[in-house]
């Protein structure tokens, strides 16, 4: 599956997540000042060794951000034109070393033990009704469903090929969200009707038909 | 909310995630420019479930992706994404799709026409009035220079304004999760 987390057993995978995102809020507060270009130099080589610490796939995760290189060589041109070159330097620098110690916390932390710690600052929200268990519900489902949409579009795709010389056009867009659509509903029938709808009725389970909003 | 609304809200929301998986091949016409198909799905979660439900999808779609899931086009996830110099447009779909949503229900122009101006003040202007802010304090640039620099991705956008509003009027036309145009 999909994930931001490498397996491990550091003392940071071993921390609990909360602590993990307070540490990363108190850090920032005292990275964003730096303006030493140097210092921050100093302190982007000790984040990449903490990576280095996890072996081959802790600096494999490090190149995953080069997608973020354009945008910061843009942003060193910008401010070399616009302040001097060490404040150029130093707010690269910093970007890196936000992104890089903010991406420790996640690869660090499974996406369970992140959701139990943000539910603690989202409970809050439980009176818009923003409910922690409909919520998790939801992240499971987008889970599930990025893999179901890409296959069913790939499906689509090769019976389009295996019949046309032609390349697949709007026709497939539409069958597509047909198709996801009545997949998602169908999910929402399969949830209803194990009395996922009604958390407020703990008995009897309610009858499909209910579970049918009106047209 | 009912749990059919929930579970397309999800399905919207893996939607935007699926579109950073699309081939560049489907964008013929924004060579060059390194553009996400991901804000078409912005446009589309404000255009097919409305304001309130379309935003709900994209926030839900952020909030899955700062959990660590590398969703966003190019593989990226995660907390790091808050830290970057990117975050504000990130914040910005979530108010772009309900202002989409909200255009798209209330304009009183013809089909194509309305999701067009939804998809162009709500998916563009609104996303980069988050988006710009936060790239020009995090960059440290001047406001005027960020503009300059998001220009770029202009042409791309109008693009999938375009796009989206072409999907909605033609095939997705009887998709009626979202409020249909009241006669």
């Amino acid at each position: 599956m999909i994930a931001g987390y490498l397996s491990g057993t550091s003392l940071l995978h071993r921390l609990p997540a909360g602590v993990k995102l307070i540490a990363l809020a108190v850090l920032s507060v005292f990275i964003l000042p730096i303006g030493d270009p140097l210092a921050l130099a100093c302190v982007l080589a000790a984040v990449v060794l903490v990576y280095a610490g996890f072996g081959r796939r802790g600096l494999l995760r490090v190149l995953a951000w080069r997608s973020l290189l354009p945008l910061l060589v843009i942003i060193f041109v910008l401010q070399v034109w616009a302040a001097s070159l060490s404040v150029a330097a130093a707010s690269v620098l910093r970007i890196a070393v936000m992104v890089l110690i903010a991406d420790l916390v996640t690869l660090s932390t499974r996406l369970q033990d992140m959701m139990d710690a943000l539910a603690v600052p989202l409970k809050p929200l439980a009176r818009f009704g923003l409910d922690p268990a409909r919520l998790s519900l939801a992240v499971a489902l987008v889970l599930r469903f990025v893999p179901v949409l890409l296959e069913s579009w790939r499906g689509r795709e090769e019976a389009w090929r295996a019949r046309s010389p032609r390349r697949p056009g709007l026709v497939l867009v539409g069958a597509f969200f047909s198709g996801a659509l009545s997949t998602a509903d169908q999910v929402a029938e399969a949830l209803d009707a194990r009395g996922f709808g009604m958390p407020d009725q703990p008995a009897p389970p309610t009858p499909l038909s209910s579970s049918r909003p009106n047209p | 909310m009912d749990t059919r609304t929930l579970v397309r809200i999800a399905l919207i929301a893996a939607l935007i995630a699926a579109l950073g998986f699309v081939p560049p091949l489907y964008m013929p016409l924004a060579a060059g420019v390194p553009i996400t198909a991901q804000s078409l799905g912005v446009m589309l979660a404000g255009l097919l479930l409305g304001a309130r439900a379309g935003a709900a999808a994209v926030a839900l779609f952020v909030f899955v992706v700062l959990l660590g899931a590398p969703l966003l086009a190019g593989g990226r996830g995660g907390l790091g994404i808050l830290a970057g110099p990117t975050a504000g447009f990130l914040i910005g779909y979530i108010a772009g799709a309900y202002v989409v949503g909200l255009l798209a229900e209330r304009l009183k122009l013809p089909a194509f026409a309305s999701a067009f101006v939804a998809c162009v003040v709500g998916g563009i202007g609104v996303v980069y009035l988050f988006g710009i802010p936060v790239l020009a304090a995090a960059a440290g640039i001047g406001l005027s220079k960020a503009v300059i620099g998001a220009a770029v991705f202009l042409p791309g956008d109008l693009i999938k304004a375009v796009g989206a509003s072409v999907l909605v009027t033609t095939v997705l036309r009887n998709w009626s999760v979202a409020a249909q145009p009241r006669p």
